[in-house]
């Protein structure tokens, strides 16, 4: 018995915590804060609480409290519930989640430097596991981790003085502290510095998480963990927000044009660095690391795991901007994608939209478009053929459709359309020719999914271009057969010409 | 130590008589257990001894509550068991319809477990007893090397813990003839408290290199050991009082 009450404590109770921050530079104690810095922990105690005690107000991703408004230091109660439950990770895909508040990322925590913070960490009952939480903004060993660990069906309360502002994350820290995080037990608090953060007319939450799961990507079910690809750094999946389509379609976010947008962006890990960029956008400026200083004009900035940014843009012109982690295959092939739709009038002055679209001939002809040519003389001599329709279709289908329907003409969910096994080309192959010369904006429902975005006109291809893809998409992915003849694509153009010009 | 000596004598057969779960008897081994001992290093020395097939179920537990009154849920001692002991049961004598007779019982203090076993003339099992025996899978004494094992313990983790439990003893046996040591419910160890060190004893020796970071990764260097580990961190979060809605016990009995 002694032996074991004298174990030596390895494997237990194991938190990541204390390496999270290095201790207090004490040889800087006696020295005042340098003009241009904040004094940083040492100037961040404003004394003790004043007033009643505040109810934090908690939000579920992508909703930001509003800001504290408080010049005085309060005691701030925070009140987050953990809960293991089973959600979508991807369509038909579902997940056993652990999370901060029923969300991934869990509940976002506002309070403002100074603040005294009374925190009360409940476990639901029918938790299976025991949890803790670890705030990068707490100063003390652990950050709260020691002091919050919990059984199922308890709650333990720790207090900390919010002496540091900016942007921090917290995740579980109970061991096996990978398992955890990867299981989405991660969030961030808002230290917001005492004067606030400067006024904007949007404030989103958006945290990137890589997950492991035994299944492949998109296997339907339920699927496990996987820890040997946890270990091995091989995610699954890579996400904003827990799951994919989390912030796309009808949960896009949102702006007008004119309107300046603030994100806070977290990277809960537990593995991969996200190279945070927003198509079609220029970060006016960015926080990097949640600190307190700004860099201005950004493309993409990196976000560590265990680490958040806050980012503000002024939207100009209406349009989709996707958000993506710029390791780019991160984004289309394992959900790192989300949309930030601005609605508004054009402002041609600013961008145009396509000007100019004329046929280039290069004068290397491309080996791989060698069919493209058979094709077109066979065409000229009468004798087509649905296979070389077929071959040339292809061809022409990589370079131009693939880039959205993909390679193997599956879309991606909620953004881009399917063309594999499409209902909406089976009601009417001739739609492949229309949507082609005239684009498709609006929402449509492919294959019982809505999607609501933009595809422009590809009207720049010949109306034989056009036949050989639509033949190629017909013959293809379970689509009914069946071919397309350039008189056909020559008919529609002609009638499409009208309400081409007539919407614009 | 008399009780124990007359038990051991007695063939196992008339222990199933006396215990719906029966006992099955465990040959003493050498063992290397996922937790580092400071004064124990190499493999551990386990004795032989009896465990219960399964996990107690809720009938099992209902005839020793009426048994032992001071158990029912309305008379025990708020220090020998939290608020929720037993809550799941219909009344403080009655299991339907919130808990079935033959589902494992939960929501048991280690308090409540251990005056059971006593009453067997049992005990809970030591960490490293169980440990020893869950090592197993279906034909191998220590299959801890083999991801199958690994993850099929992980695999309990990712289901919704918001379906009701299988009735107790419905898994497969491993080599050594127990069931549901994994997949089913927590057990209860006596000696779980070790597992945990109280905030005071932290606060010696060196508590940095003992609990944190390097100590942390160094412990999980193994990625065999995570499953265990998590079984650990469950029992480390619990005090004697606690109960959960997913964790029950069984019993072991020594052979000397």
């Amino acid at each position: 018995m002694e032996r074991i009450v004298s174990l030596l404590l390895l494997a237990l109770v194991v938190t990541l915590a204390a390496c999270d921050r290095a201790a207090p530079d004490t040889s800087k104690a006696a020295q005042a804060p340098t003009s241009g810095t904040t004094g940083g922990s040492q100037s961040g105690d404003f004394g003790p609480p004043q007033g009643e005690p505040v109810k934090a107000v908690l939000t579920s991703p992508p909703a930001v409290p509003p800001a504290t408004g408080r010049t005085a230091p309060a005691r701030v109660i925070v009140e987050l519930e953990v809960i293991e439950k089973e959600m979508p990770i991807s369509e038909g895909v579902r997940y056993m989640f652990w999370t901060f508040g029923g969300t991934v990322p869990g509940s976002f925590i506002r309070v403002r430097q100074g603040d005294t913070v009374e925190f009360h960490l409940k476990n639901a009952p029918d938790s299976k596991m025991p949890h803790n939480i670890d705030l990068h903004g707490v100063t003390g060993p652990g950050g709260g981790a020691a002091s919050s660990f919990t059984a199922p069906g308890h709650v333990s309360q720790f207090t900390f003085k919010a002496l540091n502002a900016g942007l921090y994350v917290y995740h579980c820290a109970t061991a096996p502290v990978g398992m955890h995080v990867a299981n989405g037990m991660y969030g961030l608090i808002l230290i917001e510095p005492p004067q606030g953060l400067p006024k904007v007319d949007r404030e989103y939450y958006v945290m990137q998480g890589d997950f492991y799961t035994v299944g492949k990507y998109r296997e339907k079910g339920l699927q496990a963990f996987n820890m040997e690809n946890a270990i091995d750094e091989k995610p699954t999946y890579v996400l904003f927000n827990g799951s994919e389509g989390a912030l796309t379609g009808e949960r896009a976010l949102t702006a007008k044009t004119g309107e300046s947008v603030r994100l806070y962006v977290g990277n809960g890990g537990p593995n991969l660095v996200s190279s945070f960029h927003v198509i079609g956008e220029i970060f006016d400026k960015v926080w990097y690391e949640g600190g307190t200083h700004f860099q201005e004009n950004v493309q993409t900035t990196l976000i560590p795991a265990g680490g958040a940014a806050m980012m503000e843009f002024h939207v100009e012109v209406p349009g989709s901007y996707v958000l993506v982690d710029h390791s780019i295959f991160r984004a289309f092939n394992k959900g790192a994608l989300a949309i930030l739709k601005a609605d508004g009038p054009d402002v041609k002055a600013i961008y145009s939209g396509k000007e100019v679209d004329e046929t280039y001939l290069s004068d290397r002809a491309s080996a791989n478009l060698a069919a493209v040519a058979t094709a077109a003389s066979a065409a000229n001599a009468g004798a087509l053929t649905v296979d070389e329709q077929v071959k040339a279709g292809q061809a022409l289908f990589a370079g131009t459709c693939s880039t959205c329907h993909q390679g193997n003409g599956q879309g991606l969910p909620s953004v881009f359309p399917p063309l594999a096994k499409s209902d909406y080309i089976a009601k009417d192959p001739l739609r492949i020719a229309d949507v082609a010369l005239r684009g498709l904006t609006g929402k449509v429902n492919v294959n019982g999914q809505d999607y609501n975005s933009m595809m422009p006109p590809m009207s720049q291809l010949t109306d034989d271009a056009i036949a050989n893809i639509a033949t190629y998409v017909l013959n293809s992915w379970d689509n009914p057969g069946g071919r397309i003849m350039k008189e056909q694509v020559a008919q529609r153009r002609k009638e499409a010409a009208p309400t081409t010009v007539a919407t614009h | 130590m008399r009780l124990c000596l007359l038990a051991c004598l007695l063939p196992f057969a008339a222990w199933a008589a006396d215990d719906g779960a029966g006992y099955v008897r465990v040959p003493g081994g050498n063992f290397t257990t996922v937790l580092a001992y400071e004064d124990a290093r190499g493999p551990l020395r386990i004795a032989p001894f009896a465990m219960m097939r399964r996990p107690v179920t809720n009938a099992e537990f209902l005839a020793f509550v009426k048994a032992h009154q001071a158990w029912r849920r309305d008379s025990v001692a708020p220090v020998f068991a939290d608020a929720g002991y037993l809550t799941h049961w219909q009344g403080p004598v009655q299991l339907m319809p919130g808990a079935q007779p033959a589902q494992p019982v939960t929501r048991v203090s280690w308090f409540a477990a251990a005056a059971y076993c006593e009453a067997r003339h049992a005990r809970l099992p030591r960490w490293e007893e169980w440990e020893y025996v869950a090592a197993a899978d279906a034909l191998r004494r220590d299959a801890r090397a083999d991801p199958a094992w690994r993850e099929r313990i992980l695999a309990w983790y990712a289901r919704p813990s918001s379906s009701a439990l299988p009735p107790a003893g419905a898994g497969a046996p491993n080599s050594y003839g127990l069931r549901d040591l994994h997949g089913v419910v927590w057990e209860w160890t006596e000696d779980y408290s070790a597992l945990l060190v109280s905030a005071d004893n932290r606060n010696q020796g060196d508590p940095d290199r003992s609990r944190f970071c390097g100590a942390g990764a160094l412990s999980v260097a193994d990625p065999e050991q995570y499953a265990v580990l998590m079984r650990v961190a469950l029992l480390s979060s619990l005090g004697g009082s606690d109960t959960t809605m997913n964790l029950g016990f069984r019993c072991v009995k020594e052979i000397s």
